[in-house]
């Protein structure tokens, strides 16, 4: 659990949110498309990465021009680095062309499974919160991991349920709590999620939020799924709050048993 | 004059400055970021920064990513 809630909203670095359902703005069929998501997800942080335009072809469309700025903060990443220099030098060519200190830190080590390089992010989470950045790092679910980003300054952490852009969902839940129960800034479940109820069972377990792109975007119905990521998160959320009843391994019916068979 | 622009070579005036060179491109008004020999060209010094010949210009912009 975290110091970072209260009243139901996702507070990251002093900023307050009323979704904690956080969006990407990859792989949609058209910036139409990812507006009308963005909108039925209710979500008010995007995720953006910074990249390198083939300029002969004109100056082309920005995503910039499809997002919501009076409604939606702009998360941009580090997506494509493999180094802490990398991510250090995205992350401050994001903060020169946008004028914000927030990075989404990605560092990955290797490109088939897109893991984390934990060591790689640790050094770089040193150097960007020294530079002033606000640095919600992408991360694996080891809870030593996470406690050593928060030591280096972290706002939040964003532990993976299980691989970007794999649709396999929460698959340590038990190592996702370990992180929830002993962290003390947000923690946001990124990567993984394939269909609500995943969402759903992040928030179950206690996360502050959720960061999803593909399993929006890449469906067959991708405004609705939007919508359906939303309520997830929020029926998650509430269905946390309200303390489940304990697991037992016996019946205990809800209606009265007694006096009716004479 | 020729610069290397995002890998490739581009002529330029002489003497241009990284404004211009935005100018040209379409992108004056636009949210990029600058990179000149690996160094950020900040927003407030890109009417005064002019570019040389060989110059490594690199000249990024927002694109959509998530997960």
């Amino acid at each position: 659990m975290t110091m970072g809630s209260s009243d139901g909203l996702l507070e990251i670095a002093g900023k307050r949110f009323s979704s904690r359902l956080l969006i990407g703005t990859g792989s949609y069929a058209s910036f139409a498309e990812m507006q009308a998501c963005h909108r039925a997800s209710g979500a008010e942080i995007a995720t953006v990465a910074v990249g390198r335009h083939d300029l002969s072809q004109g100056p082309g469309d920005s995503v910039l021009k499809h997002i919501d700025r009076s409604r939606i903060t702009l998360l941009p990443n580090t997506a494509g680095a493999y180094t802490a220099a990398e991510a250090v030098r995205l992350a401050r060519l994001s903060r020169e062309a946008l004028g914000t200190e927030w990075v989404k830190l990605e560092v990955l080590g290797n490109p088939t499974t897109l893991w984390p390089d934990v060591a790689e992010t640790l050094a770089a989470c040193r150097t960007l919160v020294r530079e002033g950045f606000i640095v919600l790092p992408y991360t694996t679910d080891d809870l030593v991991v996470a406690k050593r980003l928060e030591d280096e300054g972290a706002a939040a952490v964003m532990p993976l349920g299980s691989m970007i852009g794999s649709g396999l969902g929460v698959l340590n839940p038990v190592t996702l709590s370990l992180i929830i129960q002993a962290a003390r800034v947000p923690v946001i479940v990124d990567a993984g999620v394939g269909q609500a109820s995943d969402a759903a069972l992040a928030m179950e377990l206690g996360a502050d939020g959720v960061l999803l792109n593909s399993a929006v975007a890449l469906c067959q119905d991708p405004v609705s799924m939007a919508q359906a990521m939303g309520l997830a998160v929020r029926a998650g959320r509430l269905s946390f709050l309200s303390g489940r009843i304990a697991k037992k391994t016996y019946a205990t019916p809800s209606s009265p048993g007694a006096g009716l068979q004479g | 004059m020729q610069i290397i622009l995002n890998g490739k070579p581009r002529a330029l005036p002489e003497g241009a400055s990284v404004a211009q060179l935005l100018e040209s491109l379409g992108l004056a008004g636009e949210m990029v970021a600058v990179e000149r020999n690996l160094e950020i060209v900040p927003r407030a010094e890109r009417a005064l920064a002019l570019l040389k010949e060989g110059d490594q210009v690199e000249v990024l912009r927002f694109m959509g990513g998530g997960r």
